[in-house]
């Protein structure tokens, strides 16, 4: 079987966080522990006055298990399920490559 | 790639291994706005095992935020309240509850209201609630439950959705026009109906963050990423103000004067939509003439924007159509926001955007008005004479026949002073007022209950203000523990109800509806007997969708139901009773130039006033407290005080922060993560430093909503919530000329690095204690409108004619 992984578009990413609180109901990781987490980028100031780098971005930890066990019994990642702003995609790496170089601003994770 | 899900599935099945999977929608309890997102509970021998977002969900679409993702956590955390619980008089504040039957819980309540009621009257009761849960929509349980007329929530000047409303109905006669998302329309965003808006402007809004009063927020994102370009008014920098095409970043509560120099640029460069002004408002020549007052070079003094970028502003949003405003809780929060609120109303008008698909939408008259019946029930049960004494109604008309509830700062002036009369009792109905949420000074509304005959509260867990003042509590269920429904926007947007649909027991709990219910039986039989008797869910059908048709039982197969509304209602007279075409005013027309307003003595066109402490108006006060400070923009995380008990919502934001930027900070010797006390002329509190450009130097930005579920909970320590409570810095009685609005938003500050002492007084300073003199104030019955020392008017501000 090929490798599979998430493309996430980091330009919407709100940083709900709805991903990481998912991820870790649904496989029971305690506090302190997460398949994904959300770093912070900003705000600063590329340019006056108004033109600010502020992105959320999610990483995928060693945790992460690209949610085997659903995958297995069909249904998507709970993190990709549940993502607020819908940024989040899973699937084999090639097709999600093809979806990579449709647009700037995403990044794809291969956890495993 | 291709998944399964469950679209098209019944509202209930059950899966190959016995779990019973039921689709339904969220509300409170915990706490929500009516928003009513999707979910899928998955229930295994009667224990909630899972919850999910529902993908059948017509807008959010099987996506779900933390408090939601949470709720198992919520539902079975070991500190939940789940069995009715008793406490002595003499014991508040002690962790002296027990356990004790509804029955008997009932009784005690029984007794004591019924004392109260016979002795001094039912209007020496008050019935306080907590902001958007279930018993936000409740008048009804003071009227009808309880039958006193003094419903109240404590917020100050009723700064939260309550102005939105009323001023709207004034103007208009219709509720709130929130923004059209497509969420009644069958086809969402692809509905052949809709057109995605040119731009969504969000003024004084994070709907993202927050779902304000059911804007599912996202929704926001899903339309910029269709082409909608995005403005955001807001003083600080948030993610959206980032990712915004166009960020006002104004100075706290100056939003009037912004709006009226985008309106004098749209009418002096002929942006306007003639046809509309023409055809459907009234005022229009007043208004221009008004807004000329204040030029975009004068605004641009005042909210520290350079007049280009006003006009600019001003420039896109009437050459964008459809364009919308939604406008948010900063304009409720200011003593100007009615004038401010009339500006957003009027560009929305002047550009032609309201009712129009893409735009601002409004209510259909015929569709079953959920205001109009929740206006209507308990109220009119009410004999005359008691509706006559509802607190504040000769002084502030505009609020308390608009809010049917008592004046939030007359009420704490009415504790604290008897007058009009003495107070006996307080329900706090799912409200924890003492933590930094809606009550201003919150350290006077504890000094003023502590010593009522009776006080009783229905809500979650232990909360502060029921340890520290009440000696009854009744557990409350959650949404997914009901039968009930929730109308979106509290119904005044015609968007989509959604049912309710209970899955699961816990406890002894019991829905807010249901124990208005059988509370009321026994507190105030004739509302609840005779032709007045119900059963719960004929009253939670009659309350929530009576007239529309719908009821729960075809609601709970339905699960979400879209209203699908038509547009221009003004041109097809589903706007008026009498089915005419044009507005539900005096005139019949969209009210520029309000007589509704004049009629309550208050100006009839929009004008700018200072807000009550600033480098303006108080130039001696800024400078002994030079930090313009804002307060309580919403985290994912909680819901106002709720949710710092779920592990994974308090990892999210562990401590109450206070956001400062980076110079202001060094300045100060603060590096982020050091304790601060932050005060003011009213109080003081400790909060956590986050240092961020977010705020710009000179403003800061306080977290609201904290207390320290982990920490003691009794007397004097409280949970702590006085140690981090933000409120204690806003003044009492600081409205606006129509009782509406309250500086939360834009208050001045002074703030060091905390040392251990700080942490010594926060338990008892400002609070009443045993043995030692009451606390007393000068600002009782204070207006702000009346003082004549007050320099923040401004001259354009003409008294009614
Ligand atoms: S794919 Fe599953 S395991 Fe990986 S981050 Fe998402 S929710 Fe967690
Ligand atoms: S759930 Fe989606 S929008 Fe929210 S933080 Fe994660 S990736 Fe970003």
């Amino acid at each position: 079987m090929g490798r599979y992984g998430l493309l996430i578009d980091y330009e919407y990413c709100s940083g709900c966080q709805s991903c990481e609180v998912a991820c870790k109901e649904e496989h029971g990781y305690p506090v302190g522990k997460w398949g994904i987490r959300v770093f912070n980028d900003g705000p600063w100031l590329v340019d006056e006055p108004h033109d600010w780098n502020w992105h959320k971005i999610p990483v995928p930890t060693k945790l992460c298990d690209l949610c085997a066990d659903r995958v297995a019994a069909g249904r998507e990642p709970t993190c990709v399920h549940h993502c607020l702003a819908q940024v989040m995609k899973f699937g084999p790496v090639a097709e999600l490559a093809l979806e990579l170089e449709k647009k700037p601003n995403q990044v794809l994770w291969c956890p495993r | 790639m291709d998944f399964d899900n469950d679209i098209g599935k019944p509202w209930r099945w059950t899966e190959e291994d016995g779990t019973v999977v039921t689709r339904g929608a969220a509300w409170s309890a915990p706490g929500c706005h009516p928003t009513g997102c999707g979910i899928k509970t998955y229930v295994k021998d009667g224990r909630l095992v899972r919850i999910e977002g529902d993908e059948n969900h017509p807008v959010t679409k099987g996506r779900l935020c933390v408090r939601c993702l949470t709720l198992k956590d919520f539902t079975y955390h070991p500190d939940r309240i789940i069995y009715p619980m008793k406490r002595a008089r003499e014991d508040r504040g002690l962790d002296k509850w027990e356990r004790c039957s509804w029955e008997e819980a009932y009784g005690i309540i029984a007794e004591n209201v019924g004392r109260i009621k016979e002795k001094y009257g039912a209007e020496t009761l008050l019935a306080m609630t907590g902001t958007g849960r279930m018993t936000q929509m409740a008048g009804v349980g003071a009227h009808r439950a309880l039958g006193t007329p003094n419903g109240c929530y404590a917020q100050s000047g009723f700064a939260c959705y309550g102005p939105r409303v009323s001023i709207t109905q004034y103007l208009l006669g219709a509720p709130y026009p929130e923004i059209d998302f497509a969420g009644g329309l069958p086809g969402g965003y692809d509905d052949p109906q809709y057109q995605v808006p040119e731009m969504i402007v969000q003024w004084g809004k994070e709907p993202l963050v927050s779902n304000g009063d059911g804007l599912f927020g996202h929704a926001v994102l899903d339309l910029v990423k269709r082409g909608a370009k995005l403005m955001c008014v807001d003083p600080r920098l948030t993610w959206t103000c980032a990712l915004a095409d166009y960020h006002l970043q104004l100075r706290p509560g100056t939003d009037a004067a912004l709006g009226m120099a985008m309106l004098d640029t749209i009418i002096a460069e002929d942006l306007y939509d003639h046809d509309f002004v023409d055809k459907w408002c009234y005022g229009f020549e007043q208004l221009a003439e008004r807004v000329a007052t204040m030029p975009a070079e004068r605004a641009a003094d005042i909210c520290g924007i350079p007049a280009e970028e006003i006009k600019e502003a001003a420039r896109a949003y009437a050459n964008a159509k459809p364009a919308s405003i939604a406008w948010g809780l900063a304009i409720d929060q200011t003593v100007n926001g009615a004038q401010a609120g009339q500006c957003i109303l009027s560009l929305i008008a002047i550009t032609g955007n309201f009712d129009v698909p893409g735009g601002n939408i409004l209510q259909d008259i015929f569709d079953g008005s959920g205001d109009k019946v929740v206006a209507g029930l308990g109220w009119k049960l009410l004999p005359d004479e008691l509706k006559e004494k509802v607190i504040g109604l000769e002084e502030y008309p505009a609020y308390v026949n608009m809010m049917l509830r008592a004046h939030a700062d007359r009420a704490l002036d009415a504790l604290e002073t008897d007058i009009p009369y003495k107070i006996h009792g307080i329900w706090f109905g799912s409200t924890n007022l003492l933590a930094p949420t809606c009550s201003a000074q919150p350290k006077r509304w504890y000094n003023a209950a502590k010593d009522l005959d009776f006080n009783w509260v229905n809500d979650i867990f232990m909360t502060p203000t029921a340890m520290a003042l009440c000696d009854v509590f009744l557990p409350i269920s959650s949404c997914i523990e009901q039968d009930s429904i929730v109308p979106t926007h509290y119904g005044g947007t015609p968007n989509y109800y959604s049912a309710l649909n209970k899955c699961i027991e816990v406890g002894e709990c019991k829905g807010e509806f249901y124990n208005y219910h059988d509370m009321g039986l026994i507190v105030n039989p004739s509302a609840w007997t005779g032709d007045n008797a119900c059963t719960p869910m004929e009253f939670i059908d009659d309350y929530f969708v009576g007239g529309t048709g719908m009821n729960h039982a075809k609601l709970r197969e339905e699960v979400t139901h879209q209203r699908v509304v038509g547009y221009r209602k003004y041109e097809t007279g589903h706007l008026r009773p009498d089915g005419m075409p044009g507005f539900n005013t005096m005139t019949g027309r969209l009210e520029l130039y309000s007589y509704a307003f004049q009629s309550f003595g208050e100006d009839p066109l929009p004008y700018y006033v200072e807000p009550p402490f600033s480098p303006v108006s108080t130039p001696e006060v800024a400078e002994r407290y030079p930090f313009i400070l804002t307060t309580g923009a919403r985290e994912y995380a909680y819901f106002h005080s709720e949710g710092r008990q779920i592990p994974y919502l308090r990892e999210l934001v562990p401590e109450p922060l206070f956001e400062v930027n980076e110079a202001d900070a060094r300045a100060k010797g603060i590096k982020d993560g050091d304790w601060v006390r932050v005060e003011n002329q009213f109080g003081f509190c400790l909060l956590v430093a986050k240092v961020t450009n977010a705020v710009k130097p000179g403003l800061v930005h306080a977290q609201h909503g904290w207390w320290f579920p982990e920490e003691d909970g009794e007397a004097p320590h409280l949970f702590g919530v006085w140690k981090s409570n933000i409120n204690s810095l806003v003044p009492h009685s600081r409205n606006g000329k129509l009782g509406f609005g309250a500086p939360y938003k834009c208050l001045l500050c002074d703030f060091r690095k905390a040392v251990p002492e700080d942490f010594e007084n926060v338990d008892v300073e400002g609070v009443d204690q045993p043995g030692m003199p009451k606390h007393k104030y000068d600002d009782n019955f204070y207006r702000l409108d009346k003082d004549e020392s007050y320099q923040g008017a401004s001259p354009a501000a003409g008294e009614g004619e």
